[in-house]
């Protein structure tokens, strides 16, 4: 059977582009579908189940590493393999150094000749290998790669690390108040990701601040501080307990709060009985 | 405390210079001793009041005195700057007098020198330090000013550059090539449309920084230009109107004043929209202003940032203030660029509006 894949990718010129690449360099190769946003990339991933995924990663509404988390999260264990993941950037982003520093597969935009047959060859290396990886490895894949594509600085900054998160305004005291509040990184209990803010929540209260959690995690000190959801960091000592539901997902309950924050599938991996 | 060596010489040659002048003077005055002496004499007393002048700055608090071009320590602003010439000629009179009449004699024959003789040589000796001190003054008045001046031409030409790099961000270039590129196998002649935008944006983004004024008309071509490069990228999610009136074609505006908020809207209002939308430009006479609007129908601004338009991370605080920077300069507190939402639509988007007083012909 020939394998299939789906390009998801906001300019309708640059599609069209990688398109017609793909069709010179892997005649056999059909492209099931092809898509401009995050959620439709989600929904057709889910419904027709290709072998491949060539992801934009700045797209409007959710954006290519927030789609490629979803799959990830909604894919069925056991039924067909997880799809080859390839991301499409652009030069200008830092996602390429962090790539080519790891050795991972991309697909430059404008199409790049070498760059994509290079791709092509992998990919279909690893397509007739399938059959023999598991699940758990394709899902350490989709890590490795959705952390580079995810780079927004030139490298992880390292010590020092953030002693204290300066908030200008309050779940009460709405998005900026007049009043700055110093709040120390050892009593934040979680981030989470809020629309255009990010949620600091400490045991007692809740604070609001404009810094992208994507910028924010660079200066925190990863031994501490575990990305455990596209849209949640949390502090690992401040971690209590963590109960699997009936659909297999994970969900951690925090010392001092009572709601609980969803794990994602990709960072299950952190949370195993020693 | 910055302190060269070299100055401190270059005053005192100066002052040198001064004293010989000044011997030459008192001679003809007091004709019976030599001009040797009469230079001694003058030198002395010279000497006392420049380094009491020289070395005095020095101890005046730096925040008191003006700057040299050298970014050093100056002669001292106001009442200290009055007081220690005073000092330096009181100095000079006493000490440099009594220390000249060991070194050389007394200056008059007769020790009973009548008072005439004692007051003309204290009017010499104050009038010759106030000339003096006058002639360092201004030219540290100079120094200080043109230390002013270019360091206004300084900010003035990182403000250009900065300029050049908001109108030109690498990421859009990029992507309007990538895009060119895939343009030029599918449609040949749309692709040389996108290069003749490109062509005429660039032009304009790279030389028009320079230019202080270009019409309202050409404004408007290279917001279209823009635009159309936009529309290529983003295909049926972004549509767009300009609306300049005739009466209005001519009118002055600095060059590519309305791009940082047109860009805005795109790449924060219509790119994150998964639908798009459409952005619509338009100008208007309201009595003696000329009113400039940005209306689209994108995500919508932060309220918060709607009424400060503070610098956020995402960069939309910066086109603004940089707008506002702009129309400041030239229009002072008669010119405002606000942000609401738009009254049409108040549910989405967003709508940049600036005032600023007409100009009929370009200066």
């Amino acid at each position: 059977m020939n394998p299939t894949a789906l390009i998801a990718e906001d300019e309708p010129l640059l599609a069209r582009a990688l398109h017609d690449a793909l069709r010179v360099e892997w005649p056999e190769l059909r492209i099931v579908a092809q898509v401009g946003d995050g959620l439709s990339t989600v929904r057709e991933a889910m419904r027709l189940q290709p072998n491949i995924l060539f992801l934009d990663i700045r797209m409007p509404g959710l954006d290519g590493l927030g789609a490629a988390a979803e799959i990830a999260d909604r894919w069925p264990v056991g039924a067909t393999p997880m799809p080859q993941l390839v991301f499409v950037t652009a030069y200008d982003e830092y996602a390429v150094r962090a790539f080519d520093a790891q050795a991972l597969d991309y697909v430059l935009k404008p199409v790049e000749p070498q760059r994509l047959k290079r791709t092509v060859e992998r990919l279909r290396i690893a397509l007739a290998a399938e059959e023999h990886s598991s699940f758990d490895d394709a899902l350490a894949q989709w890590r490795k790669l959705i952390g580079a594509a995810g780079r927004s600085a030139p490298e992880n900054a390292g010590p020092p690390y953030l002693k204290v998160i300066g908030a200008g305004g309050s779940a009460t005291g709405g998005a900026a108040s007049a009043t700055l509040h110093m709040v120390p990184v050892d009593q934040v209990l979680y981030f989470e990701a809020a629309d255009k803010y990010v949620r600091v929540l400490t045991a007692e209260k809740e604070f609001l601040i404009r810094t992208p959690l994507k910028q924010l995690l660079p200066q925190l000190d990863p031994q501490m501080f575990w990305q455990v959801h596209r849209a949640v960091v949390v502090r690992c000592d401040a971690v209590d307990s963590v109960r699997r539901d009936d659909f297999g997902k994970l969900h951690i309950s925090l010392r001092g709060r009572r709601e609980t924050v969803p794990v994602s599938r990709l960072y299950a991996h952190l949370f195993r009985a020693m | 405390m910055k302190f060269s060596w070299s100055v401190v010489a270059r005053h005192y040659l100066q002052v040198i210079a001064f004293c010989f002048v000044i011997a030459v003077l008192t001679t003809l005055i007091w004709p019976s001793k030599g001009y040797l002496a009469q230079l001694g004499y003058s030198l002395t007393v010279g000497t006392v009041v420049w380094a009491v002048g020289e070395f005095g700055r020095l101890l005046v608090p730096a925040q008191h005195c003006r700057r040299t071009l050298e970014g050093g320590h100056g002669w001292p602003i106001g009442w200290r700057g009055g007081a220690l010439t005073a000092l330096s000629i009181v100095c000079g009179f006493v000490v440099g007098d009594q220390a000249a009449g060991f070194f050389f004699g007394q200056r008059h024959m007769s020790s009973a020198s009548s008072m005439w003789d004692n007051r003309l040589s204290m009017l010499v000796t104050v009038v010759a330090a106030v000339v003096v001190s006058f002639y360092f003054h201004s030219r540290g008045k100079a120094a200080a000013l043109q230390a002013r001046v270019s360091a206004a031409e300084r900010g003035a030409s990182e403000a250009r550059l900065k300029l050049l790099e908001t109108q030109i961000e690498p990421h859009m270039l990029f992507n309007t090539l990538a895009n060119l590129r895939a343009l030029i196998t599918l449609e040949p002649k749309r692709a040389v449309e996108m290069l003749d935008h490109l062509n005429s944006y660039l032009r304009v983004t790279l030389s028009g920084s320079r230019a202080l004024a270009h019409p309202l008309s050409a404004e408007f071509d290279r917001i279209g230009d823009y635009l159309a490069l936009m529309t290529v990228r983003m295909g049926p999610r972004l549509h767009y109107a300009l609306d300049l009136p005739d009466a209005l074609r001519d009118v002055p505006v600095p060059p590519l004043l309305l791009q940082p908020l047109v860009e805005n809207s795109i790449r924060h209002g219509l790119e994150p929209q998964i639908e798009g939308g459409s952005v619509l430009v338009r100008a208007w006479r309201d009595g003696m202003q000329l009113v400039i609007e940005i209306v689209d129908t994108g995500v919508g601004i932060d309220p918060a940032q709607a009424i400060d338009g503070e610098p956020a991370d995402d960069g939309v605080g910066f086109g603004v203030a940089q707008v506002r920077e702009r129309l400041a300069g030239l229009h002072g507190g008669r010119a405002s660029l606000t942000l609401a939402r738009p009254t049409e639509h108040p549910e989405r988007g967003t709508r940049a509006t600036l005032r600023f007083p007409m100009q009929m012909t370009m200066s």
